[in-house]
């Protein structure tokens, strides 16, 4: 009773962000709207009993690639959008959303999440999700899983390097801070006292 | 009584859930904000005492009231909202800020049955509240439409979102030595004497994580957002009243969480220093203290606010790329070392905190 109660609240908050993901004018309504969208939507992960895929969700989406987002929109400076063209594009939009649509009735029919097809595994109460998790993870998918994080690696590198600006070669090195040596200067470097008459 | 139970059992059972909750909630809730106030009032009266002044002594004896006094003054001030704001977001931001602040309360256990929610995730869920105070911050500053919110705000995501991982690899050596997500577990881990407590095994991940801890709640030396010789405050520049006071009131209750937190994951949490030493636990009234409880949670909570505060006091700040290059080239190294060689030991056998 309670559970559902909760499932309901937490359902209609995720269509309404949803909505308002695509409605809002303003790209930073958007922006949190997708943000209250992901939240919701751990939420009713946790109903399900997922609480490491929940948490990762909160973690990774919205703690992390969320904020980037909204930086980038924020230092954009986007001007609100005036709706303009909208007859204009009408058709298409309708034919895509009828599409996605279509295929979504028919990927969730009904009789492919049949209760009856689909009983709830039977779990003790002190089950922890995130250990099963791990089992598998470290075990049964350990190449599929190192091979990912391999992969992602290589893209840390990339994306560093594509941002590693060379300067010129005529300028020096690219201009870097040496700490150490910004920590071992003496009085003797920067200052020099010099005796002169006065005049 | 039965008069009361009998009202009690009337009430439909998911409408008792809610009441339950909510009274646990303001049990929580209501000593965590005295302890913010007095935080405040031990702030000003340490660091006056470092400095060489007397700090607040007008209001009530040693001026023990004057957190109540600033409390009413700041209700009583009017919230101006800038023009060209955005009045909604503006408003939102202080809750947004607030609010993860405080929820992240619920996994902390405060002696071995108090804790609100014993969930088997409790690490994870602190790591995901801790990441969504960003969000009150930079909304706040993009909000107040102002240029010095707005580089405050830009300062503080990417100071926050760099710290964070540090802080989440030092919480990784925490998790491989304890074998679990679960707070209370953690803490039980620790059990056996003082030496069983995980600062000493794991003594570099015990300081990454204060020192991002100290960064992660935008507190000196590591307060770019609030700089006041360059930004005036930061992303409260525009807020006035109880919408000042509210951001204030989360970065308080931020610090003590992060205490909290360093003392559950390395100091043993409510696990007595003395453990061990029977002798000392079993003289009848004393051996209450020296035994296990809230009481020594407490303690090392103020221990860590005083540490916060003689930062403060001692510190001059860092600029902005020396707090980047401290984040990600010293602290995340020594934690992926720390981590590496623990695997090694755990791997091998090597246990010391067994």
């Amino acid at each position: 009773m309670f559970e559902q109660i909760l499932f309901y609240w937490f359902t209609a908050v995720l269509l309404l962000a949803a909505i308002g993901v695509v409605v809002a004018r303003n790209p930073v309504y958007s922006a949190l709207s997708l943000i209250l969208a992901f939240f919701t939507m751990t939420a009713l992960w946790l109903l399900m009993e997922a609480e490491f895929l929940a948490i990762a969700l909160i973690l990774v989406y919205v703690g992390a690639v969320m904020v980037l987002f909204l930086f980038v929109i924020m230092m954009l400076d986007l001007k609100i959008v005036e709706r303009e063209g909208f007859i204009r594009y009408l058709p298409i939009g309708l034919g895509v959303a009828g599409m996605v649509a279509l295929e979504m009735i028919m990927v969730l029919q009904r009789s492919n999440f049949d209760s009856e097809r689909y009983v709830a595994p039977d779990i003790p109460a002190d089950f922890n999700n995130a250990e099963a998790l791990g089992e598998l993870l470290y075990t049964h998918y350990l190449y599929p899983f190192e091979i990912a994080a391999v992969v992602l690696l290589v893209a840390v590198i990339a994306a560093i390097l594509l941002t590693l600006r060379k300067r010129d070669a005529a300028d020096q090195a690219a201009k870097t801070q040496d700490i150490d040596q910004q920590v071992r200067v003496k009085r003797e470097d920067r200052v020099r006292l010099v005796k002169m008459k006065s005049e | 009584m039965e008069f009361i139970s009998s009202l009690w059992y009337a009430v439909p059972e998911t409408l008792r859930i809610v009441i339950v909750i909510l009274l646990q909630i303001v049990a929580v809730v209501i000593p965590l904000i005295l302890t913010v106030a007095y935080t405040t009032y031990a702030e000003r009266k340490v660091i006056g005492f470092m400095q060489g002044r007397m700090g607040p002594n007008r209001v009530g004896p040693r001026g023990l009231l004057q957190p109540f006094a600033d409390t009413v003054k700041l209700l009583l001030k009017e919230v101006i909202i800038p023009t060209k704001s955005d009045r909604y977001l503006f408003l939102l931001a202080p809750i947004l800020a607030l609010a993860p602040a405080f929820s992240a309360w619920v996994v902390i256990p405060f002696s071995e049955n108090m804790v609100l929610a014993d969930i088997n995730a409790g690490l994870l869920f602190i790591l995901a509240l801790s990441s969504l105070g960003v969000y009150g911050i930079i909304i706040a500053g993009w909000a107040s439409n102002s240029k010095y919110s707005m580089l405050s705000a830009m300062r503080i995501g990417a100071q926050m979102v760099s710290y964070e991982i540090a802080m989440g690899f030092a919480l990784g050596g925490v998790l491989i030595a304890s074998n679990s997500l679960n707070l209370n577990d953690i803490v039980r881990a620790q059990s056996g004497s003082i030496f069983s407590w995980f600062a000493w095994p794991l003594f570099g991940l015990f300081i990454v994580y204060f020192i991002s801890g100290v960064a992660e709640t935008n507190r000196a030396p590591f307060d770019v957002a609030e700089g006041e010789s360059e930004i005036v405050a930061g992303f409260h520049v525009e807020y006035s009243g109880i919408a000042f006071a509210l951001f204030f009131l989360a970065e308080y209750a931020n610090m003590i969480m992060i205490s909290a937190l360093t003392s559950i994951m390395f100091l043993g949490g409510w696990l007595s220093p003395f453990q061990g030493l029977d002798f000392l636990i079993n003289i009848p009234v004393i051996g209450l203290f020296f035994g296990n409880g809230i009481h020594w949670l407490a303690l090392k909570i103020a221990f860590f606010l005083l540490l916060y505060l003689w930062f403060r006091a001692t510190f001059p700040r860092y600029r902005y790329d020396q707090i980047m290059r401290l984040g990600w080239k010293v602290l995340i190294p020594v934690t992926f070392v720390w981590i590496f060689f623990e695997i090694i030991a755990v791997a091998l056998g090597w246990q010391p905190w067994l």
